[in-house]
């Protein structure tokens, strides 16, 4: 018996909320390393949820887990409700990995044709084609594709069996910003037919384009999990730039300064809020000049956030 | 608990026996298609035996005899096992041992596909080149070498000589798990270099030094040669069957070997 992955929109709704995927109490070592440490983390049907985190955080290390190819220390990993290696679940879930070799003398349609196979109901090869935006590709061999077209190509090997459960793990590392623009089209295309996706990422801006949940690992421990403007909001502070005689080191005295940074002439000041330092700063300063208030930017807020988890963990240690 | 819900949780998916088969056949033509469409695949598996096999058994030598044979004849027996050991160990370890360490072996147990379809796709690779190896220093042979072979005896060197690529594919996969993607070639130039040569794969049995003579009866290419030998009537009189057996045997340590790189292999990276 075939069981078909399309659903109609009320079903979807009635089945938001199961848990398709989940790490419960996982602890992971590779040897000395402890890439993850007690966490729980789980995935419910139909949503989109990115885990981000710096390289090195455990986020590959979460998806192999899921996928059944490594297996925990500690806890458990769970897969529709069963044991990840199973692999009736392998016949439901699709997965795009780093990989640092394809072979390169197959066509992009011979390596979709043969990924295609292994599934019960795959889709059409000219619908993986569109999706995956190479129509044009299909007959050139993957060594003759460029680092963007091969990425859309391995994209197609994880959606061309039509799976429930979409696994991305970077899916857009080493891509020019109008080919990832492209692939985010493609993935959110896919989330509206109601698929269920995992993305890693070190991009918070990828997190927050796609996701509708973001779990944010370092170091091998969930330190934040929200919705992206939750996460946004935890993490979002304003930069000052000002050239001053004051030193670095004084300023981080001042409350609410989280960083300084000296940058050339002048200094940038990462606060939680910029007006408070900005008079502490006028105070101490008469003199001070070039000020410029600004949104930190989101790549520093979410390194600020890492680097504080950071600090506590090695002190725990 | 609704019937989608269910259905979502549930795993009554299967795949039929004939999907399956069909997988397998998939898996077996692309892997044949990437290996033949590599060039240094194709030209160092075929050319490496024939270019030998023209030198020594054509160019040179071509009206000698040895023993009762004459060397044309002999040689395709022994180039026809060198060729085949190395289109089995080349097209299983060198292949492995990329896939494993760069990750695309991981892309491939990630999915649905039976983790055996890979490894009978690689076996059945190495079968194909090897017959047509054998075919071609056949043709080669009979063609400029003056070779006059019954045709029935011609189909059992070609038998007998696919299947021993089997016992060399064993090992190559038994390499394959334990070398990394950049050093493979070189592992495997290691074993089956010597190998060759003291098995009487170049130099003929008869004419190696004591030493590697007697050296030469514990290795598994010097049984495959004298079961090829055997088939044209210029072996040693041995029996047929403890050659098969001492291959089989060497199989299943290679095959236990691999099995223990298959369970312990969490993706070695460089190498």
């Amino acid at each position: 018996m075939i069981a078909t992955t399309e659903y109609s929109q009320s079903e979807l709704q009635a089945n938001a909320g199961t848990v398709v995927a989940s790490l419960e109490a996982v602890s992971k070592n590779y040897e000395k390393v402890r890439a993850l440490r007690n966490v729980n983390f789980s995935v419910r049907a139909g949503e989109v949820v990115a885990l981000l985190g710096p390289n090195g955080a455990g986020k590959t290390t979460a998806v192999k887990l899921l996928l059944g190819l490594i297996q925990p220390n500690s806890g458990k990993a769970r897969v529709f409700s069963g044991d990840p290696t199973n692999p009736q679940n392998r016949l439901r879930t699709g997965a795009m990995l780093q990989v640092g070799r394809v072979p390169e003398t197959l066509r992009v349609r011979e390596h979709i044709d043969l990924f295609s196979s292994y599934y019960t109901n795959p889709l059409p090869l000219e619908d993986v084609l569109a999706a995956a935006g190479l129509e044009k590709l299909r007959d050139r061999k993957f060594g003759d594709l460029s680092g963007g077209q091969r990425q859309r190509t391995l994209f197609a090997l994880a959606i061309c069996g039509n799976p429930d459960l979409l696994f991305l793990d970077e899916p857009t590392v080493g891509l020019d910003v109008e080919a990832r623009r492209t692939l985010w089209e493609e993935i959110r295309r896919l989330v509206d037919c109601g698929k269920t996706v995992l993305l890693t990422t070190h991009y918070l801006e990828e997190a927050d384009a796609l996701a509708d949940r973001i779990a944010v690992i370092n170091q091998g421990e969930i330190i934040a999990e929200g919705t992206p403007a939750e996460i946004k909001a935890q993490t979002s502070g304003k930069r000052i730039r000002c050239i001053t005689s004051l030193r670095p080191a004084s300023i981080l005295q001042i409350p609410g300064v989280n960083d300084v940074r000296q940058d050339r002439e002048a200094v940038e000041i990462q606060a939680r809020e910029a007006e408070p330092v900005v008079r502490a700063l006028l105070a101490r300063d008469a003199s001070l000049s070039g000020l410029e208030i600004t949104s930190a930017g989101l790549e520093e807020a979410f390194l600020a956030l890492t680097q504080d988890n950071g600090q506590k963990v090695n002190r725990k240690n | 608990m609704s019937a989608t819900a269910a259905a979502l949780s549930a795993t009554g998916i299967e795949r039929s026996a004939s999907h399956t088969a069909e997988i397998y056949l998939k898996e077996a033509k692309y892997e044949f298609l990437k290996n033949l469409r590599l060039r240094v695949y194709t030209a160092s598996v075929i050319s490496f035996p024939l270019m030998f096999y023209v030198l020594f058994g054509l160019v040179l030598n071509s009206k000698e005899t040895i023993g009762a044979t004459n060397v044309p004849t002999y040689l395709i027996a022994t180039y026809g096992t060198f060729g085949v050991m190395g289109a089995s160990l080349f097209g299983t370890a060198s292949g492995l041992a990329a896939d494993r360490g760069l990750g695309w072996l991981q892309v491939k147990r990630a999915s649905p596909m039976p983790p055996f379809a890979y490894f009978a796709a690689k076996v059945i690779l190495s079968m194909i080149f090897s017959a047509i190896v054998v075919s071609l220093l056949l043709v080669l042979g009979i063609s400029f070498g003056g070779v006059r072979l019954p045709f029935a005896q011609m189909v059992t060197l070609l038998g007998t000589l696919v299947a021993g690529s089997l016992p060399f594919s064993a090992m190559g996969l038994a390499i394959g798990y334990f070398a990394g993607p950049n050093s493979a070639p070189a592992v495997i130039n290691m074993f089956y270099l010597p190998l060759s040569f003291c098995s009487g794969l170049w130099v003929p049995y008869m004419f190696l030094p004591k030493l590697v003579r007697q050296i030469a009866l514990a290795l598994p290419p010097y049984h495959l040669s004298q079961l090829a030998l055997g088939v044209v009537g210029a072996g040693r009189h041995e029996s047929a069957a403890t050659h098969w057996e001492l291959l089989f045997a060497f199989t299943l340590i290679c095959l236990g070997v691999a099995r223990i790189g298959f369970q312990r292999d969490q993706g070695k990276l460089y190498g």
